[in-house]
């Protein structure tokens, strides 16, 4: 007779995850029982469990010897990395749902299911960056993404809203099958899933397995570079930040590229051993991503398409921390793409939040005029747009300095000067057109007369003094940060 | 040795390759190559079951058939997760195992009966079109004093052509 075992699992490893995932599930009930008029107890309600995740996940940074291991078979992983990057999206999703519902009854588009959804995805991301199993690396990738082709599309009456959500569906589609080809390629060359296994079968295989090996590790790169936005495969980004609901592209922008960044991390962490391969690869692409996103950030016109190209030249950025570590992984930890994915959540997310502000009676107004005269109207998310777009540049006081320092003195250490020249030249580059927008901020065109419009509300005002703090905060506690992140 | 190793583990699912590939490209390109071509107006046409083909393939229609399919898939998966659950769960004597997994399976069931109050409420598998297809719940403006818009009244129904 069958004798079923129940294999012990430590429940406090998952309990974010679960949290964040019955948030949702309880905030549709709320949808479903409410008074239509009213968003505001589910807002609440996301918000305050969005919290106490937050709290479940600090709880465990906190314990003496913080235990790293998996549960559930080795599904999911525990490790000061992959708390920091849960931790990350838990702040990512909690920041998008605080500005959201004033720009979303200014857009005439107040679903209450834009909160469950935005959960559910913050839980694809979450699982996404804490295992080091390549399938719950997918399936990860896909409650993301399925969430967030829904809620890209969400502004119906929009055609630039539907475009950029079946755009974003047959090109994230194409790259999941890219990504599971790449996996079922990695499992024929070792027999496994887990990273660990692939990494250890790479130091005993021979020739025929290393091809396998490479061939998947390929595949999976393109699949991970399409859902970060590296260059060859960035084409969707400018497309879908642009047509997305801003709070949705906000989101996007930081917590889905949180996950797929992470999920890069581990891939390329475990593969270390056969860098001699890929390293020129990858090399090239954090070039052209850094160096692509800028110049075409340039000759933009709309303010959502800037800031689209500004997070393809971020994540090339990031992927040169990711090279770093991965070439001197004894002496370069994780801390610097923690840090820098940090300051880059909070100035995006603020940024995009500020942006909101142009939309008006349904309409959305996303082109350098519409943010025409702001300061004048709305001097604190202006003031506060300064300061995320000097983070974005990287000037001194501002968290966003510290990153690319970060990333630099890596690079320098790693013996990848030519990367670390690039990207000292392309954040000159990139002053141009963050300045253009904050120039546009200050103008009133000749008759005097500016564009009207949304006012400001409390939860947009507390989503930028809240991004804008904790830039600065982050520059000010840079030490403690750095130790609660970890080298590993 | 290695290279060895390597085309007798992969050599025989390379040739199976190659010979398919090779197998199917001749006799497509032969047939193509040899066959005769009478192209008739009538020979040319989709076959639909004999009946001669009506109307156009490109039509719209309701966007609740898939809604339907997907609710469908949803509680197949269901079916697919209850099935093997069920067979364990019946020939347990584990009392432990039974609370655990019964609990556990309840509360899985659960998200979906959720999933599928929220269906019914929004009208998701509602057929009747003229509640289904209010232009507020397609994001049009409303038209005073007509519930049925000229877009929605313009859409064909179901199963008649144009």
């Amino acid at each position: 007779m069958y004798k079923p075992v129940i294999l012990p699992i430590d429940w406090s490893m998952i309990a974010p995850v679960v949290l964040v995932a019955m948030v949702g599930i309880i905030a549709l009930c709320i949808e479903m029982a409410r008074p239509k008029k009213n968003n505001n107890l589910i807002v609440g309600f996301t918000l305050a469990g969005l919290a106490v995740a937050a709290i479940a996940i600090l709880v465990q940074f906190d314990m003496d010897s913080y235990r790293i291991g998996e549960t559930l078979s080795g599904m999911v992983t525990r490790d000061r990395f992959s708390l920091t990057m849960q931790l990350l999206v838990v702040i990512s999703a909690f920041l998008s749902v605080l500005f959201s519902e004033g720009y979303l009854r200014e857009k005439r588009i107040p679903f209450g299911e834009f909160y469950p959804i935005l959960c559910w995805s913050a839980v694809g991301a979450m699982v996404m960056v804490a295992t080091q199993n390549l399938l719950m690396i997918f399936l990860g990738l896909e409650v993301l993404s399925i969430s967030l082709y829904v809620l890209a599309g969400m502004s119906r009456s929009e055609n630039k809203s539907e475009e950029s959500a079946l755009k974003y569906l047959l090109l994230g589609a194409f790259a999941s099958g890219f990504l599971l080809y790449g996996i079922a390629f990695l499992y024929g060359g070792s027999g496994s899933i887990h990273l660990d296994t692939i990494r250890q079968s790479w130091a005993v295989g021979n020739s025929g397995s290393h091809m396998l090996l490479l061939f998947g590790l390929g595949l999976v790169l393109i699949g991970l570079g399409f859902k970060s936005s590296l260059v060859p495969f960035h084409m969707w980004t400018p497309d879908v930040y642009q047509g997305a609901p801003t709070n949705v592209t906000a989101f996007m922008a930081a917590g889905s590229k949180i996950g797929a960044i992470a999920a890069l991390w581990r891939v390329l962490d475990a593969m270390g051993m056969m860098q001699q391969y890929w390293m020129p690869a990858m090399f090239w692409i954090a070039i052209l991503t850094m160096t692509v996103g800028n110049l075409i950030a340039l000759g933009q016109k709309d303010v959502k398409r800037v800031l689209g190209y500004s997070s393809i030249a971020h994540a090339g950025y990031i992927l040169v921390g990711i090279l770093a570590h991965v070439r001197e992984p004894m002496k370069i930890g994780s801390d610097t793409v923690s840090y820098y994915l940090l300051s880059y959540a909070l100035m995006t997310i603020g940024a995009f939040a500020v942006i909101t502000l142009s939309a008006r009676a349904g309409k959305e107004g996303t082109k350098f005029g519409d943010v025409q005269g702001l300061w004048h109207r709305a001097p604190l998310a202006a003031g506060s747009l300064i300061v995320f777009m000097a983070s974005l540049i990287g000037i001194p006081p501002t968290s966003g300095f510290i990153g690319k320092l970060l990333i630099f003195k890596d690079a320098m250490a790693a013996d990848l000067a030519p990367l670390a020249f690039v990207l000292a030249v392309n954040s000159i580059i990139s002053v141009y057109y963050y300045l253009g927008i904050l120039r546009s901020m200050f103008v009133v065109d000749e008759e005097g007369e500016y564009v009207r419009n949304s006012a400001m509300n409390n939860g947009l005002k507390s989503a930028c003094v809240i991004c804008m703090v904790g830039i600065f905060g982050a520059a000010i506690f840079f030490s403690p940060l750095m130790q609660l992140f970890g080298t590993r | 040795m290695q290279t060895e190793q390597f085309w007798s583990t992969y050599g025989g699912i390379l040739l199976l390759v190659g010979v398919a590939a090779v197998l199917c490209g001749a006799m497509v390109t032969l047939s193509w190559v040899l066959g005769p071509k009478k192209l008739t107006p009538y020979k040319a046409s989709p076959y639909e079951c004999g009946v001669a083909p009506v109307g156009d393939a490109k039509e719209r229609f309701p966007i609740k058939f898939y809604l339907v399919a997907i609710v469908f898939i949803l509680f197949d998966i269901e079916v697919v997760f209850l099935w093997p659950w069920m067979t364990v769960f019946k020939n347990s004597t584990d009392l432990q195992f039974m609370i655990t997994s019964f609990t556990s399976f309840a509360l899985y069931m659960l998200t979906f009966i959720v999933g599928y109050v929220y269906v019914i409420r929004v009208g998701a598998i509602d057929w009747d079109e003229t509640t289904s297809l209010e232009p507020a719940k397609l994001g049009l403006e409303p038209v005073e004093g007509d519930s049925n818009s000229p877009e929605v009244s313009s859409l064909p129904a179901v199963g008649v052509t144009a």
